[in-house]
């Protein structure tokens, strides 16, 4: 699979007066073409800030302070070499922008005009950014509800007059409307039950399948990535603590974190699993101490964590098992930042079939 | 005292169809209103005797509060009517957690509501200490609120940013605490009881200085200041992170062992009440359509909805195989149930027969009552020879 958007090293950070908030803070994450990445982490983990970085769509006080984003498209093409998102010009930002990386933002509800039809905010994104007649665009919008399962006599609905889900299948659907390579998708089913969240997500699924796109799925619940996910990123603290793929997430969770977030939510399905959750608080982002942001709260805390460098690398090979462990790391490599911890195997019975 | 900041029930009763997945057209929710008295339909009506089920919790402790037959019929105006609760039961013990799960609009709200005694049931009672509820005037309200206390989701809204935490804890315990000379102490203590400590550093902060998880610990407090005996706890844990919910839910469970509370725990996630709750109501288009100890209904759902809910919950355990095979939930039978789509409940006959896989003409056009299952379980459902069939082998 071809990388389409690589954010090597990647550092933000919101300028306060008490001191700079270093919310993310040297992240590398690549996201291949077709694929679902999962982010995931608490509430100012900085996942969000992550995404819209990598998209410039931070306002000051937020500062890229650092590091670079690369954007390989089908279409956008510098002879062969992918545009650097960070150096480009506010035109050429503007043709990657919706056209190429579209996001569907969190709470619907807010994300939509309620003083407009659901039709003229499509038509709104339409023209903006295709050249299109205006009959033309029209038939787009109606062919977009198509897609999301909306009746199309729905496009002369004003938001109120939609459910949660609705709005959110809108919001989908206008993303979609240029057939962009990357969606990114912040918390899209967040506010929604559970049924409704499964419908959306099958239908990103199946979306995704036909128009091919790649996603980058923003949540803080690991329980809904387990299951969507091709490859998962967990969060905390500005950094990224582990990344792999979710089979490698779900069975051998690596950093005490993520293990720590396996163990938080209650399942519905098999036998009752003993719950254990994350005691404390995320750390203030303002006093970045050295090592690893998670010792507070972390039972595997011993005195050499506070020299970590939070650098990613294949996790340390459990005890009794073959030195033959990493081989070379592609992005698919199982990878955490932690190199104290070996990894757990986590046995469920009647799981693996 | 706790104040409907956040969450005032002016339109509340508007939810089942409008939130229920989809649009309903307005003509499909309302019934008209017939000759004055806000009339029911009658072919919703549940047909046959519903059964009297013996909950689970009873063995916790002694009954805490009864709802008898509650029925909430809210006017939407131009004559039209909404049925937002048809025919509740249920009684809270002290020391045990009853959860009321459903979707938003299925009126579990609105249960909770006429249980807090802000909103006045159309028909039916609620009975604690062996007398219905008063809240006629202010200071019936008032005592009544110092039996029942009401905790509300979104920690965000439902305290006063102007407010300190100490503020926000001294006006109950004076309010429903007369007798208490030390102010501060109870404060303190009740900060302590929620464990947010050291106590003294939290009194003079403000809610925008505390994180999502504290502030929701706030509202716990504040409810506990009036000593209330029942707990009527709205989705608690539903706007915090994930990792953070499991804290919250493990300090409620202590609070109701060591205070001996009633606890009705509100929500939509089903999982967690499989491991919070001893006995789980699933409501569905304002009545109850399942009810039954917790692990069993959530192990052996026997309602095609509680089904849906259940195999619609995110498995871990899955990883991506039923997601990737598109959203198909199959029902007994080899049906697929129901999407979401854009229906709301069915207004003759089982609500949820338009959503049904295996509804048939008389689903459609009689409601079922509850029937029992076991003594302690029951569901309401008229094909339930085939919903439950499989499911009793243990497989969905």
């Amino acid at each position: 699979m071809a990388p389409i958007l690589e954010i090597d090293d990647l550092s933000v950070a919101y300028r306060s007066a008490g001191g700079d908030v270093h919310a993310v803070e040297h992240v590398n994450l690549t996201l291949n073409a077709g694929e679902v990445v999962g982010l995931c982490g608490e509430s100012g983990s900085g996942k969000s800030t992550l995404a819209y970085g990598a998209t410039r769509l931070l306002r000051p006080p937020a500062l890229i302070t650092g590091g670079s984003v690369r954007y390989r498209g089908r279409r956008i093409t510098h002879g062969g070499d992918p545009a650097d998102v960070l150096t480009m010009s506010h035109r050429e930002l503007a043709r990657i922008r919706w056209r190429e990386v579209a996001i569907v933002f969190q709470s619907a509800m807010n994300a939509l005009n309620p003083v407009l039809r659901v039709q003229d905010q499509i038509l709104d994104a339409i023209t903006a950014h295709l050249k299109l007649p205006k009959h033309e665009a029209r038939e787009k919008a109606a062919t977009l509800l198509d897609l999301v399962g909306i009746p199309r006599d729905r496009l002369r609905a004003f938001p109120h007059e939609l459910s949660g889900g609705m709005r959110q299948r809108v919001m989908i659907a206008m993303a979609l409307a240029s057939d962009p390579e990357v969606v990114i998708m912040d918390e899209p089913t967040t506010a929604l039950d559970v049924v409704v969240q499964r419908d959306i997500l099958a239908q990103i699924v199946e979306l995704k399948e036909t128009l091919g796109f790649a996603v980058l799925f923003i949540t803080h619940d690991l329980s809904l990535l387990l299951e969507l996910a091709d490859r998962i990123a967990v969060m905390y603290a500005g950094r990224l603590l582990e990344t792999g793929t979710a089979s490698a997430i779900m069975r051998e969770p690596a950093h005490p974190y993520t293990r720590g977030l396996l163990h938080s939510f209650p399942s519905l399905h098999g036998a009752r699993r003993e719950l254990i959750g994350i005691p404390g608080t995320p750390p203030d982002l303002r006093d970045t101490l050295p090592g690893c942001p998670f010792i507070p709260r972390c039972s595997y805390t011993i005195p050499a964590c506070s020299e970590v460098d939070m650098s990613l690398a294949p996790p340390i090979a459990a005890a009794g098992a073959g030195p033959d462990r990493p081989g070379p790391v592609t992005s698919d490599s199982h990878l955490t930042a932690c190199p104290i911890v070996a990894p757990e195997e986590v046995s469920q019975e009647g799981v693996l079939s | 005292m706790t104040e409907p900041t956040g969450n005032v029930p002016a339109v509340g009763g508007l939810a089942p169809g409008a939130a229920a997945g989809g649009l309903v057209p307005a003509a499909e929710i309302v019934v008209t209103e017939q000759s004055g008295a806000p009339a029911v339909n009658a072919t919703a009506d549940q047909v046959g005797e519903p059964a009297v089920v013996e909950s689970v919790a009873a063995s916790r402790g002694p009954l805490a509060m009864e709802a008898i037959g509650l029925n909430k019929v809210f006017k939407l105006g131009r004559g039209a009517v909404l049925q937002a609760v048809r025919d509740v039961s249920f009684n809270l013990y002290q020391g045990a957690v009853i959860a009321l799960v459903g979707e938003s609009g299925s009126g579990k709200s609105t249960v909770a509501k006429l249980l807090a005694g802000q909103e006045r049931p159309t028909s039916g009672e609620v009975i604690v200490d062996g007398k219905p509820i008063n809240v006629r005037n202010t200071r019936s309200f008032r005592a009544y609120k110092s039996h029942v206390q009401y905790v509300f989701q979104d920690p965000f809204s439902s305290l006063n940013p102007v407010h300190t935490v100490g503020y926000d804890l001294t006006r109950p315990v004076r309010l429903h605490q007369p007798g208490v000379k030390d102010v501060p102490a109870a404060v303190t203590a009740l900060l302590e009881q929620v464990r947010l400590t050291p106590a003294a550093q939290f009194v003079v902060k403000y809610p925008h200085e505390l994180s999502g998880g504290q502030r929701q610990r706030v509202s716990f407090a504040r409810a506990l200041a009036a000593q209330p005996t029942v707990l009527l706890a709205d989705e608690p844990v539903s706007m915090l992170d994930v990792s953070i919910r499991l804290e919250m839910l493990n300090l409620l469970d202590d609070l109701r062992t060591r205070l001996s509370l009633a606890l009705l725990y509100i929500t939509h996630d089903i999982a967690s009440a499989r491991y919070f709750a001893d006995e789980v109501l699933v409501m569905y288009g304002g009545q109850i359509v399942e009810r039954g100890p917790a692990e069993d209904v959530t192990q052996h759902p026997a309602h095609p909805y509680t089904q849906l809910l259940i195999a619609s919950a995110p498995d871990p355990d899955n990883l991506g195989s039923s997601l990737r095979a598109g959203n198909v939930v199959v029902g007994p039978g080899g049906a697929i149930a129901g999407k979401a789509g854009n229906v709301g409940p069915a207004q003759v006959g089982c609500p949820f027969s338009n959503r049904c896989p295996i509804a048939d003409d008389k689903c459609r056009r009689e409601n079922p009552a509850l029937q029992l299952l076991t003594p302690v379980r029951a569901a309401a459902c008229w094909r339930l020879d085939v919903a439950a069939s499989p499911v009793a082998g243990g497989s969905i």
